[in-house]
């Protein structure tokens, strides 16, 4: 917690302020009583009647004094608590977007989500109150005290026998009650554990008839959790009578020994109500201090989870000096590589008609498969959109077994790469190196020749339009969630891009076409159009590279396959990358690599693969008519 | 995954309402109830003050239904007041009884003052400090026996109201589980009885106190002067006021604060679900801009809820002390006029002090209150669902089950006026195997449904062996059937639970065996604790694959007539999808089956195909007779299995 206090940093001045004005506040809270003994001792006891409008007036300036400070107190401390929480979240929020998936896996995304929103909020809060009450509270003790004495040292002991145990018996039940209440808590939990496994489960439970069985488990836990609140809230239920006692019997003795103080006339009368109403501010400040401990272990676990967070160092960074393909010494024949990577690149900055990446696809499919293999070996040559993987060793954090082990392959501009394999078998890992997603363990990834590592991020993923598997749509229009792919994205292109992903027709359907609003998280379109969505949006994006993480598996046949038929146009010049489970969707790939425990066990086409792959085949028997293998 | 964001629903609502506004209960020196540990008090309880309340929609009846709750525990209640009342009395007694020490001490000092030899009288005063020792004594233990009763008053009231919640969800129907989110249910097994308990258990006594507190003090103070009452209580109008004025300033801050708070969260949660998307086109920066315009206004809107909340106390401590120095002033002139003792001014601060906190908390407890009975409202709302049909006395059973399954004319919709199923008739005899195939999201659990009788038909029947199944007890038609799908459901708890769960009763080798024949037996002698592995609370300690053989060993161990199983496989390895392959198909063996088909050899040897698509079954009929048809089914089979002609034309 008390590092996240450097955060409290600009506020110095505020916070002195806070201090200097709550100070002067418990001031005028301590004067007052000295001035009631005053009314007492010299004003009724003498009857001067003037002497009490005098002394009346005064403490009422007093008292509006002490107001003024406090409401000036809450003003700064409130605005400087809420910028602490500001600039906490803020730095929280900017310090995660640079976390690779890797640190998101690590500490996991619903938890990032609770350490950035309700963690903040608590720590925010605690600050806020201890701004409130942790300032004031030793102030008030220690001029109650001060003044205290003042009044009369020979009561002094009275205190000095209370405090203590006030304190043990605070300490006493916040020893025993905390746990208490934690143990509390670990039985709410459990029933909230009995409620969701029976509202997720309640298909199986009654298919079971274990309606009456799960019935029983939750009595059991219901039972158990109330004999815990009776049994704690019970053992609760002492402290307020036993602080009121204390309290009360403070008074009791401080009228017998201030009555035997009077007597021997060493004690003035009026002194005596001061003190009073001293030891009560003094016992009071302690409750509060005690119940601020009660708070700051609470902020203490939000304060730890925020600064793991922070401590965390995003292992993916840019590098200093990022590389360009211009610079890449692969290119050795420049005039060549140019001449390639011209009409490439204004494909990609200006939009290309049809027409011309139409007939470029033809020539490209003309050339076969004989060209193709030449590139594989050439790797770098200057073309747009060559990616390269190259001896890739990748395992996830604390993982026992590498996801990619030794994977070597490439995809040129014009081809479509299809990458199939089981589940678990590494293909999505695969694809999300490409994007840098991760770094890998050993070899490298290469895009245009270039380590992905040797790029920034940006430069990196301007190339690249990524379909994921889960398509995530954000709050926002249509419109704006395919423009997400490319910001300066007209109308048109956003249009078309809708078109190509068979969107047009279910968004024309919508309330308010492309203006239709889109709930968070995609919620209110279906599995299917969402997918679309998400192809659209890297659709418009004209990138390099083309990445489908198994992007078509909501879409039903026809939809699908009109879609691959319109992708296959509007995707000829650029290089293609399909992660897929259907055999279908991949037997017409230029080349398929066939992954199987994250190694790569077969690179070819459909015929050769089923020729050579025993896997691919397994895969292949399982989806195809015997009749359509052969 | 669902799981999470239920749990994250769960929590959220609570911990957002109670997270920054809980901390507005002025801190004053209030003697009552003023420590709340663990929850509430300072900490992040749910009331707040200042805060938007929740009202309840029917106040006055909710609130008669909750004492309904409370009428079983009457004479403890009966305690509860009584203790309370006596407590407060004592409590305001006390000031007045201590007034007569100062008054006399008083005079004894006045009389030193003009010279007169006086000693203080130590008889009268060892008497008074008796008197109060005593009263202090009796009103802290009632204070204590108050508590102690609300204790158990408050526990047992929301036991009884967990328990029916619960009863009430395993009598309701599916129709009202698919219709509403798991945290919203959640939420009201969990923060709504939260909130009921801590009201009970916390500020209902405070409510009795409080009251008896004013009314007592301000009778005190009549007997002892009129007219120094009548001016204390001219403050009160004031404090109403500010009290008031400051509520309704704050609430409205509350909630923009809150607003911009939802918005924040919403951001957040987008931006990191989305993390790899926001990546992927390179949006960090604006994914941040967007983060800081909701981030700057959030901070406008919370610290002025914050400041305008925080001022509530100071304000009412200003009322307070002008009380203060009104007492001290005119309690002291009339002092000197002989109209009232001097101990009759400690007395008057104390009682002041009595009345005015609770004031300051008439706010504060009228918030509470509400959205209490809001809660309870809810609760009540959920147990007052119209529930399953019951089960028919006579009901029919079915003594050895061969399996035969009839659909006749049957008409089924989830929403009335949008018919899914029109005039299905199917006849399934004994050990047949049934393919449901169609696109995701056509709707195949719906068959799962009727036959489970999950939901009810809407017309015509469906009969198992010949015998209706709405004329079975629930439980003994679905004793009949064996249910494998894709969502499998494991629960927080050893290995050999989870498979047991098939059969009540069932002994340890029955388990292996049914754990053998689902081929399942190897993986989990792998396990370091075998069967009594402890399956966490996401089963993340196993593998997709392994859990579906585990529900598959938890059908064979339920041993039943009819078998519900879905194919799917698609997160699960080659080798393990192997197993569950074989263990599936020697699951179907001799059992009629229904299955939500994926694979070609089920479906080509099934005896009838259902096609669904869209919610309900479009076609129905053998391979070769649909594949005749050239529809739907064609059109299916060909994308999905064949050679895809569609292919030569796509990518």
């Amino acid at each position: 917690m008390v590092k996240l206090f450097r955060f409290l940093k600009p506020y110095r001045v505020q916070i002195a302020f806070v201090v200097g004005l709550v100070f002067l506040q418990t001031l005028s809270e301590l004067y007052l009583p000295t001035l009631m003994s005053d009314i007492v001792n010299t004003g009724i006891m003498r009857s001067d009647v003037d002497y009490i409008w005098k002394v009346g007036r005064l403490m009422l300036l007093v008292a509006l004094g002490g107001t003024t400070c406090s409401i000036a107190a809450a003003f700064l401390s409130a605005r400087t608590a809420m910028g602490f929480g500001k600039a906490l979240r803020a730095r929280i929020f900017a310090h995660v977007e640079k976390f690779s998936l890797h640190e998101f896996d690590k500490i996991g995304t619903p938890s990032l989500i609770t350490r950035n929103t309700n963690d903040v909020t608590q720590v925010q809060m605690v600050t806020m109150v201890m701004m409130r009450m942790m300032i004031s509270a030793p102030i008030m003790c220690i001029g109650g005290i001060i003044m205290a004495l003042s009044k009369d040292r020979g009561l002094a002991w009275v205190l000095a026998v209370v405090l203590p145990v006030l304190a043990v018996i605070v300490a006493f039940v916040a020893n025993r009650g905390l746990p208490l209440f934690r143990t509390i808590q670990e039985k709410i939990d459990r029933i909230n554990l009995i409620v969701r496994e029976n509202l997720e489960g309640i298909r199986v439970i009654r298919a079971f008839n274990r309606t009456d069985y799960e019935r029983k488990r939750f009595h059991d836990a219901n039972l158990d959790l109330t004999e815990t609140s009776v049994r704690v809230n019970r053992l609760m239920a002492l402290l307020m009578p036993v602080m009121m006692l204390i309290m009360n019997s403070t008074t009791v003795a401080i009228i017998w020994f201030g009555a035997v103080r009077i007597d021997r006339g060493t004690l003035e009368i009026g002194n005596m109500m001061a003190f009073f109403q001293y030891s009560m501010q003094i016992m009071m400040s302690l409750l509060m201090a005690s119940m601020l401990f009660v708070m700051i272990p609470r902020a203490q676990a939000s304060a730890d989870r925020i600064n793991e967070v922070l401590a965390v160092e995003p292992e993916i960074n840019d590098p200093e000096m990022p590389r360009h393909e211009t610079s890449d010494p692969a290119a050795t024949d420049p005039a060549m590589a140019e001449s390639e990577s011209e009409s490439e690149s204004e494909g990609k900055i200006n939009t290309k008609s049809d027409g011309e990446r139409g007939s470029e696809s033809e020539s490209r499919s003309g050339s076969g498969s004989g060209g193709r293999s030449i590139s594989t070996g050439l790797g770098a040559d200057g073309e747009k959109g060559h990616v390269e993987f190259r001896d890739v060793t990748f395992r996830y954090h604390g993982a026992e077994e590498p996801a990619l082990r030794d994977v070597s392959f490439c995809a040129c501009p014009g081809e479509v790469v299809a990458i199939i394999g089981g589940t678990g078998s590494g293909k999505s890992t695969l694809v999300s190196l490409i994007p840098r997603f991760y770094d890998v363990g050993d070899g490298c990834v290469l895009v245009d020749g270039v380590d992905v590592r040797e790029m920034t991020q940006e430069q990196l993923r301007a190339k690249i339009g990524f379909v994921p598997q889960k398509a995530v749509l954000f709050s926002g229009t249509v419109a704006d969630n395919i423009r997400y792919g490319k910001e300066d994205a007209t109308d048109d292109e956003i249009r078309r891009a809708a078109e190509i992903a068979q969107a047009l027709d279910f968004i024309s359907e919508m309330k308010d076409g492309f203006d239709s609003e889109i709930a968070q998280g995609g919620t209110n379109v279906s599995g299917g159009q969402r997918q679309r969505l998400a192809i659209a949006r890297a659709l418009v994006r004209r990138p390099e590279i083309y990445v489908f993480d198994d992007s078509f598996s909501a879409l039903d046949f026809k939809t699908d396959a009109r879609l691959r038929a319109a992708l296959k146009k509007e995707t000829a010049g650029a290089t293609v990358l399909i992660v897929a489970q259907r055999v279908s969707t991949v037997m017409s790939a230029d080349r398929i690599v066939v992954l199987d425990q994250g190694r790569v066990v077969g690179i070819g086409t459909h015929r050769d693969l089923l020729k050579t792959c025993e896997v691919y085949r397994e895969i292949v028997s399982s989806q195809l008519p015997e009749e359509e293998i052969a | 995954m669902s799981r999470d964001s239920v749990s994250r629903d769960g929590v959220s609502r609570d911990r957002m309402s109670g997270g920054p506004l809980a901390q507005q209960r002025p801190a004053g020196p209030a003697l009552p109830g003023g420590f709340r540990p663990g929850r509430g008090g300072f900490g992040g309880g749910g009331h707040g003050f200042g805060r938007p309340v929740e009202k309840a929609r029917d106040f006055k009846g909710t609130l008669k239904r909750l004492a309904i709750y409370l009428k079983p525990m009457w004479p403890r209640l009966a305690v509860v007041v009584l203790a309370a009342v006596a407590s407060t009395a004592l409590g305001v007694i006390s000031p007045k009884v201590m007034g007569k020490a100062i008054t006399n001490l008083g005079r004894t000092f006045g009389m030193r003052l003009i010279g007169l030899p006086a000693g203080v009288d130590f008889r009268y005063i060892g008497h008074i400090v008796l008197w109060l020792a005593g009263l202090y004594i009796a009103s802290s233990l009632f204070n204590y026996v108050m508590q102690y009763t609300m204790a158990g008053v408050a526990q047992k009231t929301v036991f009884a109201m967990r328990r029916d919640m619960n009863d009430k969800l395993a009598r309701l129907p599916l129709r009202f589980f698919d219709g509403r989110t798991h945290g919203e249910i959640m939420s009201r097994m969990t923060n709504d009885i939260d909130n009921i308990s801590m009201t009970l258990q916390q500020s209902l006594g405070q409510l009795i106190t409080s009251f008896v507190g004013i009314i007592g003090a301000i009778i005190m103070m009549f007997t002892i002067s009129w007219l120094l009452t009548l001016i204390c209580l001219l403050t009160l109008p004031l404090s109403f006021f500010v009290t008031a004025t400051i509520a309704r300033l704050s609430q409205r801050n509350f909630a923009a604060q809150q607003m911009e708070l939802g918005l924040l969260n919403g951001h957040v949660e987008e931006m990191y679900t989305g993390h790899k998307i926001v990546k992927a086109f390179g949006h960090e920066g604006k994914a941040i801009d967007q983060f800081s315009q909701i981030n700057e206004r959030l901070y406008n809107a919370a610290w002025r809820a914050q400041f305008i909340s925080g001022i509530i106390f100071p304000l009412m401590n200003f009322m307070n002390n002008i009380g203060y120095v009104l007492i001290c002033v005119i309690g002291g002139i009339m002092v000197t006029k002989r109209r009232i003792e001097l101990g009759d001014i400690t007395a008057f601060i104390q009682y002041q002090r009595m009345f005015t906190m609770p004031i300051a908390q008439t706010a504060n407890i009228v918030n509470i209150l509400q959205s209490t009975v809001a809660s309870a409202e809810r609760v009540f709302e959920l147990l007052d669902e119209p529930e399953e049909i019951p089960d028919t006395a006579a009901a029919a059973t079915i003594a050895s089950p061969r399996g035969e399954v009839k659909f006749q004319n049957v008409r089924f919709s989830y929403k009335k006026g949008v018919p899914l199923i029109e005039n299905l008739n199917m006849q399934v005899r004994p050990g047949q195997t049934i393919a449901i195939v169609g696109p995701t999201g056509a709707g195949k659990t719906t068959l799962v449904n009727l036959l489970m009788r999950f939901y009810e038909i809407d017309g015509g029947s469906i009969t198992i062996d010949g015998v209706d199944i709405r004329d079975l007890k629930r439980g003994e038609l679905r004793r009949l059937f064996g249910m494998v799908l894709q969502d499998t459901w494991l629960f927080n708890g050893t290995i050999r639970d989870n498979i047991a769960y098939g059969r009540e009763g069932a002994t340890d080798e029955e388990i292996v065996r049914a754990a053998r024949a689902a081929q399942a037996d190897h993986f989990i002698r792998a396990l370091p604790d075998g069967y009594n592995t402890i399956l966490n609370e996401e089963a993340s300690n196993i593998s997709q694959g392994e859990r579906q053989l585990l529900t598959i060993a938890r059908a064979f161990l339920a041993d039943p007539a009819i078998l519900i199983l879905d194919e799917a496989t698609s997160s699960v390895d080659t080798r393990t999808e192997i197993y569950i392959q074989k263990a599936m198909a020697e699951l179907m063996k001799g059992r009629t089956s229904f299955v939500i088909a994926h694979r070609l050899s089920t479906i080509r040897n099934a005896e009838s195909i259902l096609v669904m698509n869209n919610g309900s079954i479009i076609e129905t009929g053998t391979h070769g007779q649909l594949l005749a048809k050239g529809s739907l089914y064609a059109d299916l089979y060909n994308s999905q299995f064949a050679k895809a002609h569609v292919d030569d034309q796509a990518v």
